[in-house]
C-alpha cells in the first residue's frame, strides 16, 4: 500500500456552524504540504480529527490505506493550535513522559530527548520547569514534544508562530530533514512566504473546503506573469500605448505590468531605455500570497 | 493482547507522572504538615482537658495522722493517685482556700473522717475517704466481737470477682470515642484534600491545554484512571503518615492507650474505607471539574460534591460521640455517599453489626463502577471544551 496519509471527505458540524464540508487531500511519504486558509477556515478542526482529538461526523482518515486509530496516533507528532505543556514540570522530565506515552522505552526516551533539545537549543534548560521559559523557547519544547518520539507522520498546526528568525530557519531544516527521511510532513501557516519556499505541496482551505491545491509553480501558473520596470525618469504613461501591455502602478520611477498574448518584450525595453536608464528589467510570477488575496477575496485577509 | 499491555503501560505512566508531581508539589508538603499538627493538636488537647493533673493532694492534720497509712494504701487499690501532705490545721486551711489542696483531713476519729474542702469534694477523693471510715468502723466491730481486723482484712483482700463476658460489650469507652473521632478528621480531611488534588489536576491540564497532546495518544478513560490512581497512591500514603503521627501522638501524651488489636483494626478499616471513598469522590471530583477551564472556576463547580463529603462528617462529629449507636447515622452509614465518612468512624466506635459492614461495602462497591462510567462520560464529553464552563446537560449528551 502507498505510504500516503489520506483525508477522505471529512465533514464535521458544530452546531449551526460547518467547520469542514468533504475535505479531502493526500500527504506523501517524504512530502512537506502546507495548508493555507484563513481563520475559521477548517484547517485546526482537519488537524485535531486526524489525531482523533474531534471525531468527524463523516468521512475517513487512512495512513497506508488502513483508516488511522490510536496506534496510529501514537506515531504521529502532533502540534496543536493552542500549545500546551505542565507548566510546573521540568523540560527534560517533560519530554520524557511524553515520549513513553507515545511507546518508547524509559532509556530510548531519554536519549531522544538530549537529541532533540540540543538540536532545537533548549538543552540548557532541561532541568527548568515549563513555566520559567520564554515563549519563544516553550515553542521550541513544544516542537520538541512533537518530535521526540521520532514519529513516522508529523502534523503541526501554525509550528511558526511566535518564533524568532533563528528558531524559523532551524524548524524549517528540522521539517525538511524529516520529510527527507520519509516522513510526510503537514503544516498549516499564515507565513505564506516561508509556506512557498518550504512545502512541496499546498493546500488552500475556505469555509471548510479544499480550494485548490497543488505545487507551488502549479498554483502560480494560474496567475498571470508580471513584468516590473524600474527606470527612474521615465514619466507617468510611458508604457500606455504599448501593445498587448496592463499598467498596474506606477511610483518612483517603478512600474508593474502584465503583459497580453500580442505584448513583445524587446518592445517594452526598448521604451524604457528610451526614457532613460533602466536599473530593472524583470519577469515575475506571483507569489502565494498574490494568489492567497485573489482566491479568498480582500474581504478575508489573512490575520 | 498488545493493546491491553499498552492500556496498562499507560495508567502507570500517568500514575507515576500524578506521584512524582505530587510529592514535589509544596502545596501537599503543607497540607500534609497541617494535617499532623491538627492531629497532634487534637491528642494534646485532649490531654489537657481530660482533668489536667490526674492526682489528688490530701493535706493530713496530726489529729488525723492514724489514717495516712490506710488512705495511701486504699487509693493504690482504688488506682487514684493521692498525695498526703503533713500540715497544722491553720497552715492546711489556708491551702484548701487557695486551690493546692483539695482536701485537708482534721477528725481524729477514723471512722468518721471530717474533711476540709475549698467547695466540694472530689468524686474519687470522696470513694477513697468513704473506704478508709468504713474500714475502720469495720476494724473496729470486729475487735469488738473478738475477732483480729488483720485477718479479716487479709480475707477482703483476697476476695474478687471473676467476669465472663458472654457478648462482646457494646459499650462505647472514652478510648473508643478519642480513635472515632480522629478517625473521621483523618478520613474527611484526605477525602477533601485528595478529592480536590485530582479536580484541580483535571482542570490544570485543561488550563494548561496540555490535554490535547495527551489525548492524541491516550484515551480520556485512561487519562482518568491513572490521574485518580496515582493521586490516591500518595493519599494513601499521606494518611498513612498522618494516622502513624497521630497515635504515637496519642500514645505519647497518654491521650491514647489501647489494645494494639483495636487500635490496629481500627486502621485497617480506615485503609480500606479511605481507598473506597476517595476512589468514589475523586470520580465524582473529576467528572465535575472537567466542566471548567480555570482554577478559579473549580470551586464553584465541585460545591456540590463536596457538600456531600461535608454533609457527612459534620453528621458524624456532632451525633455519633454522643449517641454511638444513632440508628439514623447507622441508616446513612449504609448509603454509598455517606458511608466514606460515616462507616469507619462507627467502626472504630465498635457498634457495627456485621451485616451493615457488609452492606455498606457492599453497596460503595457496587457504586464505584458506576460512578467510572459516569464520570469517564461526563470527562470525555467535556474535557476539550475549553473556554466557558460546560453544563452538565451538555456534557452528558454530546459524544
Amino acid at each position: 500500500m502507498a505510504r500516503q496519509l489520506e483525508i477522505d471527505r471529512l465533514s464535521k458540524r458544530f452546531g449551526e456552524i460547518t467547520a469542514l464540508e468533504d475535505i479531502t487531500f493526500q500527504v506523501s511519504a517524504g512530502e512537506i504540504f502546507g495548508l493555507v486558509g484563513s481563520n475559521g477556515a477548517g484547517k485546526t478542526t482537519a488537524m485535531r480529527i486526524v489525531l482523533g482529538v474531534i471525531a468527524a461526523d463523516a468521512g475517513e482518515v487512512r495512513w497506508e490505506g488502513t483508516p488511522v486509530r490510536l496506534d496510529t496516533r501514537r506515531r504521529i507528532g502532533y502540534m496543536p493550535e493552542e500549545r500546551g505543556l505542565y507548566p510546573r514540570m521540568r523540560v527534560a522530565e517533560q519530554l520524557e513522559y511524553l515520549a513513553c506515552l507515545h511507546g518508547m522505552t524509559a532509556s530510548a526516551a531519554h536519549a531522544s530527548v538530549d537529541a532533540w533539545t540540543e538540536r532545537l537549543g533548549v538543552a540548557d534548560r532541561r532541568d527548568d520547569d515549563v513555566i520559567k521559559l520564554s515563549l519563544g523557547n516553550q515553542q521550541r519544547v513544544q516542537l520538541a514534544a512533537a518530535l521526540v518520539h521520532d514519529p513516522e507522520i508529523l502534523v503541526l498546526d501554525e509550528p511558526f508562530s511566535g518564533l524568532d528568525p533563528v528558531a524559523v530557519d532551524v524548524m524549517s531544516a528540522v521539517l525538511r530533514d524529516k520529510a527527507g527521511t520519509g516522513v510526510p510532513v503537514v503544516f498549516s501557516s499564515h507565513q505564506l512566504d516561508l509556506v512557498e519556499r518550504l512545502c512541496d505541496r499546498v493546500g488552500i482551505v475556505r469555509h471548510g473546503r479544499m480550494i485548490t491545491a497543488g505545487t507551488v509553480d502549479d498554483l502560480r501558473a494560474g496567475g498571470r506573469e508580471e513584468l516590473i520596470v524600474h527606470a527612474p525618469q521615465a514619466a507617468p504613461g510611458w508604457a500606455d500605448r504599448l501593445p498587448g501591455v496592463t499598467v498596474h502602478d506606477h511610483s518612483d520611477g517603478r512600474t508593474r505590468l502584465t503583459l497580453g498574448e500580442d505584448a513583445d518584450d524587446q518592445l517594452i525595453l526598448r521604451a524604457a531605455l528610451a526614457t532613460g536608464p533602466v536599473h530593472e528589467f524583470a519577469r515575475r510570477r506571483p507569489s502565494l500570497t498574490e494568489l492567497f488575496r485573489h482566491i479568498v477575496g480582500p474581504r478575508e485577509e489573512i490575520s | 493482547m498488545s493493546a491491553e499491555t499498552s492500556n496498562d503501560r499507560a495508567i502507570m505512566l500517568i500514575a507515576r507522572r500524578e506521584i512524582s508531581t505530587r510529592l514535589r508539589s509544596k502545596a501537599f508538603r503543607v497540607a500534609t504538615l497541617i494535617s499532623i499538627l491538627i492531629l497532634v493538636g487534637i491528642a494534646l488537647v485532649s490531654k489537657i482537658s481530660s482533668g489536667g493533673p490526674s492526682y489528688q493532694d490530701v493535706g493530713v492534720t496530726p489529729a488525723a495522722a492514724s489514717t495516712t497509712d490506710r488512705l495511701t494504701a486504699v487509693a493504690r487499690a482504688l488506682h487514684i493517685d493521692l498525695r498526703v501532705h503533713d500540715v497544722g490545721e491553720a497552715a492546711g486551711r489556708a491551702r484548701v482556700r487557695d486551690g493546692e489542696l483539695d482536701g485537708l483531713l482534721v477528725g481524729d476519729d477514723p471512722a468518721a473522717i471530717d474533711v476540709v474542702v475549698q467547695t466540694g469534694l472530689d468524686d474519687d477523693l470522696r470513694s477513697v475517704l468513704q473506704l478508709v471510715a468504713q474500714r475502720a468502723a469495720l476494724d473496729r466491730q470486729v475487735s469488738a466481737l473478738g475477732g483480729d481486723p488483720a485477718t479479716v482484712s487479709a480475707a477482703v483482700a483476697g476476695a474478687r470477682v471473676r467476669v465472663t463476658p458472654l457478648e462482646r460489650p457494646t459499650e462505647t469507652d472514652g478510648q473508643q470515642l478519642a480513635l472515632g473521632i480522629i478517625t473521621s478528621v483523618l478520613i474527611y480531611m484526605s477525602l477533601l484534600i485528595n478529592g480536590q488534588a485530582v479536580a484541580q489536576g483535571v482542570v490544570e491540564e485543561k488550563t494548561s491545554r496540555v490535554v490535547e497532546i495527551l489525548l492524541a495518544t491516550v484515551r480520556p478513560r485512561q487519562l482518568l484512571i491513572g490521574k485518580v490512581l496515582g493521586l490516591g497512591t500518595v493519599g494513601l500514603i499521606q494518611m498513612a503518615a498522618i494516622a502513624l503521627c497521630g497515635i504515637v501522638a496519642g500514645t505519647a501524651t497518654g491521650a491514647l492507650h489501647m489494645h494494639a488489636s483495636a487500635t490496629a483494626g481500627t486502621v485497617v478499616w480506615l485503609i480500606i474505607w479511605f481507598l473506597l471513598g476517595y476512589t468514589a469522590y475523586s470520580l465524582a471530583f473529576a467528572g465535575v471539574a472537567s466542566l471548567v477551564s480555570r482554577q478559579e472556576d473549580v470551586a464553584a463547580v465541585v460545591t456540590p460534591v463536596l457538600m456531600l463529603l461535608i454533609v457527612g462528617y459534620v453528621i458524624g462529629v456532632s451525633i455519633l460521640p454522643s449517641t454511638p449507636d444513632s440508628g439514623f447515622v447507622a441508616a446513612l452509614s449504609l448509603i454509598p455517599i455517606f458511608a466514606p465518612t460515616l462507616m469507619p468512624v462507627r467502626l472504630a466506635l465498635g457498634v457495627v453489626p456485621a451485616w451493615q459492614a457488609v452492606v455498606s461495602l457492599g453497596g460503595i462497591v457496587v457504586a464505584i463502577p458506576l460512578l467510572l462510567w459516569l464520570s469517564a462520560r461526563i470527562y470525555q464529553n467535556a474535557v476539550l471544551h475549553s473556554g466557558a464552563r460546560v453544563r452538565l446537560r451538555d456534557a452528558w449528551r454530546t459524544g
